[in-house]
């Protein structure tokens, strides 16, 4: 099988500062890849290298077919800004040429009931933003999805919903995912490869090898513990 | 009754007016007052060299109004304190320029317009470039407002974002040159703001908003050109218009904003 994405040799720069530096990896397709790394390593910096929004060096080679969706860490949109979901969603379809039916399509997917199509970007909840950002991100059917640290703004039920959708998205539609993530316990349980960004040792391999207790400190620079995920939803 | 002249002046003026409230209901949401007031000013220079050697005041101010708006689109790109500075600086400095090149007696037009009759040529010109902006804003409407949103998530889409700017500061010097003439170069950039801030004050609506600011914007060069030649022909139109602009904002401050 081809990979979907290799990238070789990549360097990226921000601020006059070397934030990634001579990366290698390849990923195939339906791979589930976590991006761990302490603050600063570079984890949103690589995705946006990725998706080409940032210069680099190196090569970074996506398989022809891919088709990349992306759901940013934090949009610092303009909440006075008169714009409902449903103007962001349709901009995209038109711009894609895709048909309106699309836009329900994705809002259906992602569990966005039709009324909050027709609500302001402004007054949504974090829950509800996040699931327009993916809605909006599934339109034109990617078939890789880079994911930038989904949860910092939801509560735990929430966040746990967005892994599910995730989840039931690679699975209905093999889709490759890149997902950046503090939780580590999650990315044991979700991720069937992890990428972990660090200066002095990024590594890249299965959980199971890479979440071990001495490559975190390595990578962390500090003692990290971490548990099997059990979310109690009792309050 | 009205010469063919006259009518070509005020009928070019109402689409003006379109235009302004269009393209400005962009610049507020993209939060360019400053940028804009000094793509509106930096038409000075250029109208004072027109009136200095006498040739037509819309190709000088054509000619700084294309050289401010690349400025601008050049600091744009960058950002931080040095941009607002820049803005600022390029702001006054045309303004004191303008004033010194521009003989005495123009100044006052070249500041605040006049209303002059059209020959046909120069009205067909000034519908061109109001097709044009009318045209261009629709063709990049959902692109402007993905920009708007987040630039990055445009820009993952696809959009290109210096090239989208580009076209926009074009779009919007050209409306300003449409208005320089009956509006002056201080007041030109006023109405495309004022009307644009009276619609979003009314509306959370976008395609709305486009729409009343459109509106605002009409009722305001209509009622201006009216008042100036039935009631107080002493006064240019320029000065009368911002007026109303600002009285219709000042009325809508009467509504409680719509909210988020």
């Amino acid at each position: 099988m081809a990979p979907i994405l290799s990238v070789r040799d990549l360097t990226v720069e921000f601020d006059n500062r070397t934030v990634v530096h001579r990366l290698n990896f390849e990923i195939y397709p339906g791979d589930n890849v976590a991006i761990i790394g302490p603050n600063g390593a570079g984890k949103t910096v690589l995705l946006r290298a990725l998706l080409n929004l940032v210069p680099y060096d190196g090569v970074i080679e996506w398989a022809p077919d891919a088709k990349l969706g992306y759901v940013p860490q934090k949009i610092a949109a303009d909440r006075h800004l008169p714009l409902k979901v449903n103007d962001l969603l349709a901009s995209k379809a038109r711009l894609l040429k895709l048909p309106d039916q699309d836009i329900r399509l994705a809002a259906e997917r992602v569990g966005l009931p039709p009324e909050l199509l027709n609500t302001s970007v402004g007054i949504l909840s974090g829950g509800q933003f996040q699931k327009a950002l993916i809605a909006f991100a599934l339109l034109g059917n990617p078939n890789a999805l880079l994911f930038d640290e989904p949860m910092s703004s939801l509560d735990e039920l929430a966040e746990e919903r967005v892994y599910e959708l995730l989840r039931d998205l690679q699975r209905e539609r093999d889709m490759t995912v890149l997902l950046v993530s503090h939780d580590l316990s999650v990315v044991y349980q979700f991720a069937t490869k992890v990428l972990c960004l660090s200066k002095a040792n990024p590594c890249f391999g299965p959980p199971r090898e890479i979440l071990t207790p001495e490559t975190l400190e390595a990578v962390y620079s500090a003692p990290v513990k971490f548990y099997q995920h059990h979310h109690h939803h009792d309050q | 009754m009205a010469s063919p002249g006259e009518s070509y002046a005020v009928v070019l003026a109402l689409l003006f007016a379109v235009a302004a409230g269009l393209v400005g209901s962009f610049a507020l949401m993209k939060r360019m007052l400053l940028a804009s007031d000094v793509i509106s000013h930096v038409a000075l220079p250029g109208l004072g060299l027109a009136f200095l050697f006498g040739f037509n005041p819309l190709i000088g101010g054509a000619a700084t109004l294309l050289l401010g708006t690349l400025l601008i689109w050049q600091l744009q790109k960058k950002t931080g304190l040095a941009t607002d500075t820049m803005i600022g600086v390029v702001f006054a400095g045309s303004v004191a320029i303008g004033a010194l090149l521009t003989p005495k007696d123009d100044l006052v037009e070249a500041l605040f317009g006049r209303f002059q009759e059209l020959s046909l040529g120069a009205f067909l010109v000034g519908v061109a470039a109001v097709a044009l902006i009318v045209l261009v804003v629709f063709r990049f409407k959902e692109q402007l407002i993905l920009g708007l949103f987040s630039p990055e998530l445009a820009a993952a889409t696809g959009v290109k974002l210096e090239r989208l700017n580009l076209y926009f500061l074009l779009v919007f010097s050209l409306s300003v040159l449409v208005g320089l003439r009956f509006l002056g170069a201080i007041l030109a950039g006023s109405l495309i703001i004022i009307p644009a801030t009276t619609g979003r004050r009314l509306t959370n609506d976008l395609s709305h908003f486009l729409i009343v600011s459109c509106i605002a914007s009409v009722t305001a060069v209509g009622s201006g050109l009216a008042v100036t030649r039935y009631v107080l022909p002493q006064f240019s139109p320029g000065p009368v218009i911002v007026i109303i602009s600002a009285m219709l904002f000042a009325l809508s401050l009467l509504k409680r904003p719509a909210s988020a």
